[in-house]
């Protein structure tokens, strides 16, 4: 106990990066997923190409290594200067913005064909279509596993910790510099994850118990 | 179905697609021409900059590293397949003993980051408790105990979705609980679970490169290590896109094996279908 309490700051400062990471990086990743899902349905082969070459590239490559390129290779560029946090949460966006996309697009293939048929025969165009049609619909149906995905997305944020972004996974570093019992401080961690976990899978619960199409 | 979202093209959506095309490709192009240029300014293609991969104790050592991340991921998907088994029947078995503390531990190790995970593995033991385990061990065993317990639940659910009618008929027929589950439920579930299994295992694969952090020697921490070489010319741009390239190849071919035997699966006899539509959802979870 006293590791926790006589080090509050040094939670509360690692626990507060974590969930900036994850907040800015969760509302980015469904932006830029759904936008890519949308470019992976459409009736323009470019698009569609791109949009299946991001998600198989991505999909296939270590989030550590998408963090090392931000964090070692980006500065060589010597384009903008950007801070780590900054960095990190471009990368995070990026990682996670390629599961996004699988979990909208299979959402997508949950919506009956009928629906698609019936806005087309009414004139809609593609945008209207998907838009105001088939994704509000294929939204509710993709609850678990995009909550499966940010729940990953939250966890993930710790590995930005090895490229100097002030987070939760570094913790156990200022504590060891500091002398106390680095194990106790590291559980102390991973309980604190399992309590920051429990509400998004209750969340994912009560949204799927009132949203789930049922069919 | 994408083809359902929209009518067949007709010459004026064609050359409006086409239009579309270009715009998308000139602006493709402008961003990677610009990466690229970028890319020369900083002076990534210079013949110096390329230099360290002709030095054959720098391929040596690559190839070296390689063989650590194999190691670590042959391993460790040994040992999470196990652990996956093992604590599956813990959860499904009717003792309330052996299904509880399963469960805890399965829930526990799926909600813990692994990085956290492999860091009390390292540093936390080794302080804490005196127990010393080499970095390759504690990435391994970090390993096996997150994607076990993912495992785990996806065993569990695989057995769950064979039909109801499968376990009674056996059952009926007089088999013990060990008999239903190897000779019927088991056989059955394998066929679903085996594509999930296997993105599982490139999930596995992806996060060996989590050992960088604690200094375990595999690819991405020799990449670190040529990168900052003053006497290469510090590639690490250089070196990053190979690392970039061996890794993305490792992962495209265990992939392109989960298709193939996903294909090959649902071209023979019906593998067990989950009834419930809403599983038409499962996208193997792709968790993390």
């Amino acid at each position: 106990m006293n590791v926790l309490l006589d080090n509050l700051g040094v939670f509360v400062d690692g626990f507060t990066g974590t969930l900036s990471l994850f907040v800015v990086a969760a509302i980015g990743s469904l932006i830029l997923g759904t936008v890519i899902a949308g470019m992976r349905v459409s009736p323009v082969p470019v698009l569609r190409v791109f949009g299946s070459a991001y998600v198989t590239i991505l999909r296939n490559t270590p989030l550590t290594l998408v963090l090392f390129f931000f964090a070692f290779a980006y500065p060589r560029l010597e384009l903008v200067d950007l801070s780590f946090f900054t960095l990190a949460s471009i990368g995070l966006t990026v990682y996670t913005a390629a599961f996004v996309c699988e979990v909208v697009r299979s959402g997508i293939n949950t919506v009956p064909v009928g629906q698609a048929e019936a806005s087309r025969a009414l004139g809609f165009t593609f945008t209207q279509t998907l838009g105001q049609v088939v994704l509000p619909q294929a939204m509710r149906a993709t609850v678990p596993p995009m909550t499966n995905v940010q729940i990953a997305l939250l966890k993930n944020t710790t590995i930005a910790s090895g490229f100097a972004v002030v987070n939760a996974g570094g913790i156990y570093a200022t504590l060891s510099e500091l002398g106390y019992n680095v194990l106790v401080g590291l559980l102390w961690v991973a309980l604190i994850f399992v309590l920051l976990v429990m509400p998004l899978t209750y969340l994912q619960r009560r949204l799927d118990a009132r949203w789930s199409p049922s069919r | 179905m994408s083809s359902v979202l929209y009518d067949v093209p007709g010459p004026a959506a064609r050359a409006r697609n086409r239009t579309f095309g270009i715009v998308g490709v000139a602006a493709l192009v402008a961003l990677l021409g610009f990466i690229v240029w970028r890319f020369a300014e900083a002076g990534a293609f210079s013949a110096r900059m390329w230099e360290w991969i002709t030095y054959i104790n720098i391929q040596y050592l690559l190839l070296d590293a390689l063989w650590n991340t194999v190691r670590a991921f042959l391993v460790a998907a040994v040992l999470s397949l196990l652990f996956g088994a093992v604590f599956a029947a813990g959860r499904l078995s009717d003792h309330k003993w052996i299904s509880g503390p399963s469960t805890v531990i399965v829930e526990l190790f799926r909600a813990v980051p692994l990085l956290i995970l492999i860091f009390i593995l390292y540093y936390g033991l080794s302080q804490g408790a005196g127990i010393d385990i080499s970095a390759f061990w504690a990435v391994v065993l970090g390993l096996m105990l997150y994607n076990g317990s993912v495992l785990a639940e996806v065993f569990r659910a695989g057995i769950n979705a064979v039909p109801r009618g499968q376990r009674e008929a056996a059952y009926a027929l007089g088999l013990r609980k060990t008999g239903v589950m190897t000779n019927v439920l088991l056989p059955q579930a394998v066929r679903s679970m085996l594509p999930t299994i296997l993105s599982q295992l490139v999930v596995v694969l992806k996060d060996t490169a989590l050992g960088f952090i604690i200094l375990y020697p595999e690819l991405l921490y020799q990449a670190r290590f040529l990168g900052s070489q003053n006497q290469l010319g510090a590639p690490i741009l250089q070196v990053a896109i190979v690392i970039a390239i061996i890794y993305i190849g490792l992962c495209l071919i265990l992939t392109g094996i989960s298709n193939l035997v996903e294909k090959r699966l649902t071209r023979g006899p019906k593998a067990t279908k989950p009834a419930d539509p809403a599983d038409d959802l499962k996208v193997d979870v792709p968790v993390r």
